[in-house]
């Protein structure tokens, strides 16, 4: 070893023992060094979603040192020939200025803004990722509603920078706010007043927005962040089934030096990504728009994608829902889609766990992930919600499907108002039945084993295929889970023919509980593989006249069907 | 009721001896990879590893040459340009240390898994108790429990005190709070009707049968208006269209509201307030690009589908002495998305 090395270790030894002589520093590493955590892909989103935010702060502050949140209207002198002698926001023509007279600028701004699109798609497929894998069972439900919290934020953090330019498209957007805003019963116009400091667009909205933008909303992520971290530390992170893993252990990779190494990489990783994007896909070109005038506005032109779901709402409701009650307006054609059913489907998705729980009854702690189609109903109503919210994208872009497919656009309205009824009813069931398909196909591997291909004939001129077993390791994941059943109640009655305090609950409870787990199928037992095993002793290779000399392996003939119901 | 099934309670008849679930066969047995067993691999990964964190250096400099050497300049293009060198000597100088961090760790790090130990969540009973006994014993310190006048005072001085900044907030944050002027716009007896933007006024006998008109009124950035004359055009933007009158169909009250078949209606939207702008000629209709409500010009202006229930309000319109468009009067009726009173 070099002197140099050694002075390195020396220097190295002397700060950690200063540190720990002064914050005790020593027992907070000795825990989370080598603290593990398990692997898999589907634990990135979440990480995705934090180096984008990570990001979107760093690309961010670049942005704040040259962006004027002002709508002092200005006359715009500068590069852009289009633009010269064109009044304008002092927000828009700032933006302009970081286009073109910074440079740099215009990679920051499209980090930043790509970015704010990953952060939302990382986001919502953690969400799903967690969702579909039951992974906020207890005790993680406090941890789900943190991200949910999360989520609504991020929607609010992109929906406040959206508008920050002040150029046309994001104009027409706050009008939109305000006129939804403006259909809330009773306090609509105040609140409308509220937002925009007096009438719509005001002077107060970019200045106010932008405080919202830089310091409160990221403000309240940070923390919420810093709690959703330190209960996934706490709670120790979930894992996937697997031989060795259980509810009592968490297997994988210490945090140093692999996922310091994996998952600093990969900030290194997602920061690259965006900047491939960044440089090579322009988006929201706003030198393109100009800046915002209550007139003008542009036809095909859809919010970003985690907006568009309430926009395709505002886009297939029916104008006949507006009424008029006693003189006043209640405009339910705005209010549903755009406040109604948004406030339903992120209560139902808050709520979920609580629901489930509620379902099962089950008190225990969770640490073992579901694969989803051992959850078949949680599995459904999850692609259910994805569906409807599908297809509230496809129709806040009906427009751009009429024009590209060349189809009426009414027609696709028509159909798309159908669909969103029909089509998680037909998921839901679609994807149940996959999934007890699935769950089906693994009880018959596990009884029955892998094909192999290979036809053997019998002396006595019988043929079979022969099927190859599964090793333990391939068994225990098809086997692991515990069967989950709905639950029974006591009767109404209890036999002196009194009436039972809580029956109602428990009635209700159980028909939950029927609706989750009444059609299911129920993991292969020992016994039952043995029988199985038995069942095919006729055509076993083992102990048979035969000339190939084929291994002892399970075989079973044609006539041998899956045995499960 | 039963809650909680234990996975020992499965049955099945004839199981005989087994066991009644299958036993978890532990970790399975590490497979060594490349690098593990032939150092020569080993190297050759070391060796990526190193020229990944070179491919980051050189695009660091290169995103420094970009910077220093290929300004953004004043056209779209040269910006492009700028931009495109910049974002690809960021991405390598970023993927560069990723992908070389992640291939030390998936090469060389060490990748035999590990078990922990979780333990449950909630402490133990005893820490339990001596929780709820120090709560105890901090409350019965407090004598919060005995002395009622106490708790209540706290509770409304602390109550009480954000009203030191809510009302103060809430009293301004609306500006004057005057919801009523959704009412009014600039509309009134005999201004004029301009063009949008140039403010060139309409003499009704240029505007040819099938042409479309946006409109301001006269006089929008001046006077009173000036200051706020935004928020003033947001309410009085207006589609003008002329067609052969006998396409026209007026209600009996409004038969004097148009001219020579030229016909005027708020350019916002009732659904939610987007300007309405794209006019097709042959059937009259006029379609809002934000959320396609269709409005029937020729018929005042109704909803022929879409999201919006009610018909762009009407302005009435005629001509003054010089032969120019004028409005009759403010719209009858408050232009825009509806609002909960609207109609009081």
């Amino acid at each position: 070893m070099s002197t140099r090395a050694t002075t390195g270790q020396r220097a190295a030894a002397g700060t950690a023992d200063y540190l720990d002589q002064r914050t005790g520093v020593g027992t907070a590493v000795k825990g989370f060094a080598r603290k593990i955590f398990p692997d898999h892909w589907s634990f990135l989103l979440g990480e995705i979603a934090l180096y984008s935010f990570v990001i979107l702060i760093l690309s961010g502050f670049f942005l704040t040192m040259f962006f004027v949140p002002s709508m002092t209207l200005i006359v715009y002198e500068g590069p852009l020939a289009a633009m010269n002698g064109v009044e304008m926001s002092e927000a828009f023509a700032s933006t302009l200025d970081l286009s073109f007279e910074v440079t740099g600028g215009l990679l920051m701004r499209q980090i930043h803004h790509w970015a704010a699109l990953l952060f939302m798609a990382a986001i919502v497929t953690h969400m799903m990722r967690v969702f579909f894998t039951g992974a906020f069972r207890k005790p993680r439900e406090i941890n789900w509603v943190v991200g949910f919290v999360l989520m609504i934020l991020g929607l609010a953090a992109g929906f406040t920078g959206y508008s920050l330019p002040d150029d046309v498209l994001s104009g027409n957007g706050l009008r939109i706010t305000d006129g939804v805003v403006k259909s809330i019963p009773v306090v609509g116009s105040y609140m409308s007043y509220f937002i925009f400091g007096g009438e719509f667009p005001g002077e107060h909205i970019i200045p106010r927005l932008f405080t919202l933008h830089i310091l409160l909303i990221p403000g309240l992520i940070l923390a919420l962040i810093g709690l959703h971290l330190f209960l996934v530390v706490l709670h120790k992170h979930t894992h996937f089934p697997g031989p060795g893993r259980t509810q009592r252990n968490v297997v994988g990779f210490p945090l140093f030096p692999v996922y310091v190494a994996k998952a600093g990489g990969f900030f290194f990783i997602v920061f690259g990504v965006l900047a491939l994007m960044a440089g090579t896909m322009t988006i929201n070109p706003v030198w393109n728009y100009g800046p915002y005038d209550p007139s003008p506005v542009a036809a095909g032109a859809q919010p970003d994608w985690y907006m568009l779901f309430l926009e395709g709402g505002l886009r297939l409701m029916p104008g006949a829902t507006e009424f008029v009650i006693a003189g006043y307006t209640l405009s339910l054609n705005v209010l549903i889609p755009a406040v109604v059913i948004p406030g339903l489907l992120f209560t139902a998705l808050a709520a979920y766990p609580f629901i489930e729980a509620f379902a099962t009854g089950d008190k225990r702690e969770h640490h073992l992930l579901d694969r989803p189609r051992n959850a078949p109903v949680r599995t459904g109503i999850g692609v259910a919600i994805l569906t409807a919210f599908f297809i509230l994208l496809l129709a806040g872009a009906n427009d751009l499907i009429a024009t590209h497919f060349a189809m009426s656009l009414n027609d696709i309205t028509y159909i798309f108002r159908v669909l969103f009824f029909v089509a998680p009813v037909v998921a839901f069931w679609a994807t149940k039945r996959l999934c007890l398909g699935l769950q089906r196909k693994d009880r018959e591997l596990v009884l029955h084993g892998h094909e192999t291909g290979r036809i053997v004939r019998f002396a006595d001129g019988e043929y079979i295929e022969v099927h190859k077993p599964l090793d333990e390791y391939e068994r225990w994941i098809r086997v692991q889970h515990e069967p989950r059943r709905p639950l029974e109640i006591l009767p109404e009655h209890d036999e002196r023919g009194v009436r039972r305090k809580g029956y109602h609950r428990d009635a209700l409870r159980a028909r939950v509980s029927r609706f989750f787990y009444e059609d299911r199928i129920e993991p292969v037992t020992p016994a039952e593989l043995a029988a199985a095993h038995s069942h095919g002793e006729h055509d076993a290779l083992e102990g048979r006249p035969s000339s190939d000399g084929v291994p002892a392996e399970i075989a079973s003939g044609p006539s041998v069907d899956a045995r499960d119901r | 009721m039963s809650n909680e099934h234990s996975s020992t309670d499965l049955t099945v008849s004839g199981a005989g001896t087994s066991p009644a679930t299958f036993q978890d066969p532990g970790m399975p047995p590490h497979q060594e990879r490349m690098a593990d067993k032939d150092p020569a691999a080993a190297k050759r990964a070391e060796r990526q590893v190193v020229v990944l964190f070179a491919v980051s250096v050189l695009g660091t400099v290169g995103m420094l040459l970009a910077y220093f050497l290929v300004p953004s300049g004043d056209t779209v293009e040269s910006m492009r340009t700028s931009n495109l060198l910049l974002g690809l000597g960021l991405f390598l100088s970023m993927f560069g240390i990723g992908a070389a961090a992640v291939h030390w760790a998936k090469t060389l790090m060490s990748d035999h898994e590990q078990a922990e130990a979780r333990h449950p969540q909630k402490s133990d009973p005893e820490t339990r108790a001596a929780a709820l006994a120090a709560l105890e014993a901090g409350a019965q310190d407090s004598g919060i429990g005995r002395r009622g006048l106490l708790k209540g005072a706290v509770v409304s001085a602390v109550a009480l005190a954000p009203l030191t900044f809510a009302v103060p907030l809430v009293g301004q944050v609306g500006g004057d709070w005057d919801v009523s002027k959704f009412r009014h716009t600039l509309w009134e007896r005999g201004r004029r009707l301009v063009r949008d933007p140039s403010g060139d006024p309409i003499r009704a006998a240029d505007v040819t049968i099938g042409s479309a008109y946006h409109v301001i009124p006269d006089g929008l950035r001046e006077g009173e208006h000036a200051t706020h004359w935004i928020e003033e055009k947001a309410k009085a933007v207006v589609l003008m269209v002329r067609m052969d009158p006998r396409d026209l169909t007026e209600a009996e009250d409004r038969r004097d509201w148009s001219y020579e078949g030229i016909v005027a209606y708020s350019k916002i939207c009732t659904h939610v307030g987007c300007p309405v702008a794209l006019y097709e000629r042959q059937t009259h209709h006029l379609l809002c690009p934000c959320h396609q409500s269709t409005f029937d010009m020729a018929d005042g202006a109704k909803v022929v589908f879409g999201p919006a229930k009610r018909p762009l309000p009407q302005l009435p319109i005629t001509v003054d002495d010089e032969g120019y468009l004028v409005a009759q009067s403010d719209f009858t009726e408050p232009i825009g998305p509806s609002y909960w009173e609207r109609l009081k």
